[in-house]
């Protein structure tokens, strides 16, 4: 039994001592799924570093106790402490493709943390490692076991970091977003496997997420965190079923459903001060001045992308990778397109299609009445360059750090020559900041002084100020937390509806999609699997993938869960 | 894989065809070739001779083919100054630049890595300022200012080491050894260390830099998490990992050693290659210098090359195809 009292983590600093976590109480029972919520910065990475002794430096244990059946963990000394790490408390990461040393094999890595904790004979390990492996649903695991981890798939290789880390017996595993970057399906089978492990061997999880689908299917309590403190904790059913705090309920209502469609999503609190209608008026003016006639469809015929595959032989031609198989696929002038697939399956390869960042190899292209060349055949003044503008996943990367706001959003204005003179710019630039809900004195600073949701915002008023017909957005939301992501959704959609944008909304998170896309469409390794309505396509698919899609993502079925309560 | 080298080895021949070029318009077009063999005495119609006879009036690209496929031959000419084979002149050289080079290798690498791998462990500790500072101070002093202080204190204060010269050689086969004398040994220790201390204090730097980077990485964490004994979890995860990008800079960096022993080997009247390419400058013995150039490039290719064969022997990502 873990358990965890007035825990409080400080991290010193030149500005005085910064509490990650604060006071926070939990108990973990053998067997149980303990689900440890809430959205980036409340400190449940912090809480699994401190049971676990691998904070990072300068960060510190303030105040507490750290309890492991009768053992204090606080009074470990460093040697006790590591001789514990793998033996009685272990660990798994978010993503499998960095947590395996690259240049071992699984088999040594198996073998050296068997033997680091049990005096065993390394075919005695070995033969552990191979059984733990067969056990944990690796076939041929006697073969297998000789691979490196690069030779395993992005779901087979959190596999093998779960078999490292019960490979010796753990009472308690801290999984940290075991699932966050696993597709869908494979999602589905580790959330399973977690589940069985927990209750044949009686292992503790301690399960830190911030997807509440996940909490809901398979966590058996939940404590939901918030700017380092509890909020609220108890028994899955009770706590998402009949939420008591305001902050849990707030954060359930961010969650996009599944399974109906709603208009608009309720936001917690608005990021930001409320801006007056008035500032935004100049930029909505001069967009819709721009806008002026039918809004631009977008069609692709026949397209297809190959890439040349690695070579594997001197003489041969190496085969060409098929990033996209003839999809064909229409974009209504004003609508909606969500583009939904797993990772792989070419979703962002048809945005740089589009954009004419890569060359198809096959098929037309259609925006307008226009046809749009491909790739480097695409003039740089072609006025699709314009016309289609992006907004991209990651809001950190995407906007140039060293730029103020000001330089980021006049660009577009001078670079297209929509208006000569900087003060003018400046003017209309600020305007567009209120219109996406931004402040006007953000123009001054530079992007790292603003949060993921105030980024995006940002990037969206820079896509806005090429007056695009059409919006591509890219992942737009999946770096943000759901309150956020509800925000950059309810901006987006009154965009959509204020100017009549076309927009291609590609994204992995089918409850994202359904809330926001008139027509949706399916791509799996490069291929349309099914394209029609949004309402049509979740209340009734008909391909057999998307069927497994929409049964495998986790949701929180609230009626369920009241009816456990 | 055996693409991969097919491949590299490929882009060898290129770099050394354009190496060649270079050497070659070193000799056609720097001076004429005519006047420097020839003196005041001989007449006009007698060099008019010399010249058909040598085929310097013969097309470019003919002279630049025969020049090369006499380089591929072992063919390098003669020296203006000495009217000794160029070939025999540098294979004379080449061992005790080599001996040199490899001996300052060793000892940046044995020194280098350990405290390497030490500052990168103990970040804060104040054994590792000391050491950043000492190498700081090693990195700023020029080579020569380093060679004349050794000599300074070693040679002539202390008296311990000899300051010039190789000492004692013993011949093996073609091959002219001081590593098998304590003569030779000590005669060797100052330029060594003199050639070695910047290529040390940057291996040092940089196993120092990717170690600390390797130490935060997911699968070191993981590797704590899961209590790897700390020594398996320093030499077998994280240096290995360490060394993957280390080894092309070291690599290229020993090309450099090489070629720019020039200077080390003036200060230590060391007779290898680069002493030979000084004398060869000051007589403007073309042959020489073209050859020599050459030959240093022959040593970036092949080294680089020896590089790439140890990025596969270490990372099984380019070793090992996918399977899934």
């Amino acid at each position: 039994m873990l358990t965890i009292e007035n825990l409080s983590v400080k991290f010193p600093s030149r500005f005085g001592a910064f509490t990650a976590i604060e006071d926070v109480d939990m108990v973990i029972q053998p067997g149980e799924i303990h689900g440890l919520v809430g959205e980036s910065g409340a400190g449940k990475s912090t809480v699994g570093a401190a049971v676990i002794g691998l904070l990072q430096s300068p960060g510190y244990i303030a105040s507490g106790t750290l309890k492991l059946g009768d053992m204090d963990l606080r009074a470990l000394t460093p040697e006790q402490a590591h001789a514990m790490r793998g033996d009685r408390i272990s660990m798994i990461f978010q993503d499998p493709q960095t947590s395996l040393n690259p240049l071992m094999t699984i088999e040594d890595q198996l073998i050296e943390t068997i033997q680091a904790h049990s005096d065993v004979s390394t075919s005695a390990a070995r033969q552990r490692a191979v059984d733990l492996l067969e056990e944990i649903g690796i076939k041929n695991a006697s073969e297998r076991i000789k691979a490196y981890p690069h030779q395993f798939s992005g779901g087979m290789r959190q596999r093998v970091v779960i078999a490292l880390a019960i490979c010796t017996d753990p009472d308690v595993i801290i999984a940290d977003e075991p699932t966050t970057a696993l597709d869908v399906a494979v999602q589905s089978q580790v959330l399973k496997l977690i589940q069985r492990l927990a209750k044949d061997r009686k292992i503790a999880f301690m399960l830190i997420t911030h997807d509440i689908g996940v909490i809901a299917q398979i966590a058996d309590r939940v404590t939901v965190m918030r700017k380092g403190r509890v909020m609220e904790t108890g028994d899955t059913a009770q706590v998402l079923g009949a939420p008591k705090h305001p902050y849990t309920r707030a954060l359930m209502d961010a969650v996009p459903p599944l399974d109906h469609k709603i208009d608009r999503f309720r936001v917690p609190q608005e990021e930001g001060a409320e801006v007056e209608d008035a500032l935004g008026q100049h930029a909505e003016d001069w967009l819709l001045e721009g806008v002026r006639g039918a809004s631009t469809g977008l069609m692709l015929e026949n397209l297809s992308v190959k890439f040349a595959g690695p070579r594997t032989s001197l003489l041969r031609k190496p085969e060409p990778y098929v990033a996209l198989d003839d999809v064909t696929l229409t974009v209504r002038p004003g609508s909606i397109l969500g583009l939904v697939g797993e990772s792989g399956s070419g979703k962002s390869t048809l945005a740089k299609v589009v954009t004419g960042l890569v060359r198809p190899s096959g098929g037309t292209m259609t925006l307008g009445d226009a046809v749009l060349p491909g790739g480097k055949a695409r003039p740089r003044n072609h006025p699709s360059r314009q016309l289609v503008q992006m907004v991209f996943q990651d809001p950190y990367s995407s906007l140039n750090s060293r730029h103020r706001i000001r330089d980021i959003l006049s660009e577009p204005l001078w670079f297209y020559g929509f208006v000569k003179e900087a003060e003018a710019r400046e003017r209309l630039a600020e305007s567009m900041l209120a219109l996406v809900g931004m402040p006007p004195d953000a123009i001054d600073k530079y992007p790292h002084q603003f949060s993921g949701g105030q980024r995006q915002r940002i990037a969206v008023a820079r896509a806005l100020l090429a007056r695009p017909r059409f919006l591509i957005c890219d992942e737009p939301t999946s770096a943000l937390d759901v309150s956020i992501q509800a925000e950059i959704l309810n901006l987006l959609k009154d965009l959509q509806a204020k100017f009549g944008l076309t927009i291609l909304f590609i994204s992995h998170n089918l409850a994202v999609v359904r809330q926001m896309a008139d027509d949706t469409a399916v791509l799996r390794n490069g291929r349309i699997e099914e394209i029609g309505r949004t309402e049509d396509i979740y209340a009734a698919p008909q391909a057999d993938y998307t069927k497994s899609l929409l049964a495998l993502t986790p949701v929180m079925d609230r009626a369920m869960l009241q009816a456990r309560v | 894989m055996v693409y991969f080298i097919l491949k590299r080895l490929v882009q060898s021949v290129f770099v050394m065809l354009a190496v060649a070029f270079l050497a070659f318009s070193l000799f056609r077009f720097v001076g004429d070739p005519i006047s420097q063999m020839t003196g005041v005495e001989t007449s006009v119609e007698d060099q008019e001779r010399l010249r058909e006879e040598l085929g310097l009036n013969d097309p470019f690209i003919l002279q630049f083919a025969r020049f090369t496929s006499d380089m591929v031959q072992g063919d390098f000419g003669f020296s203006y100054r000495t009217r000794q084979p160029v070939a025999e002149m540098i294979a004379d050289r080449i061992p005790a630049t080599l001996e040199l080079g490899v001996v300052a290798l060793l000892i940046s690498l044995i020194v280098g890595i350990p405290t390497g791998v030490y500052t990168a462990l103990r970040p804060r500790g104040i054994a590792t300022q000391a050491i950043l500072m000492t190498t700081l101070v090693g990195v700023s002093i020029p080579t020569f200012v380093i060679g004349i202080m050794l000599i300074f204190i070693f040679g002539v204060q202390l008296g311990w080491l000899p300051t010039f010269g190789r000492g004692g050689t013993v011949q093996i086969g073609g091959w002219e050894s001081s590593l098998f004398t304590v003569e030779g040994w000590r005669a060797l220790l100052l330029p060594a260390i003199t050639l070695g201390v910047y290529q040390l204090t940057l291996t040092m730097r940089l196993v120092r830099a990717e170690m600390m980077e390797v130490m935060r990485t997911d699968y070191i964490r993981f590797a704590i998490a899961r209590g790897v004994p700390m020594n398996k979890l320093h030499y077998r995860h994280a240096l290995s990992n360490t060394m993957v990008p280390v080894i092309t800079i070291i690599g290229l960096q020993f090309g450099g050693v090489i070629a720019f022993s020039i200077v080390t080997e003036s200060v230590f009247q060391w007779p290898g290659m680069g002493l030979l390419f000084l004398e060869s400058i000051r007589f403007v013995d073309i042959p020489v210098m073209g050859v020599y150039l050459v030959v240093i490039a022959f040593f970036f290719v092949l080294v680089n090359l020896i590089v790439d064969l140890l990025y596969v022997a270490i990372d099984p990502r380019l070793r090992v195809r996918d399977v899934q």
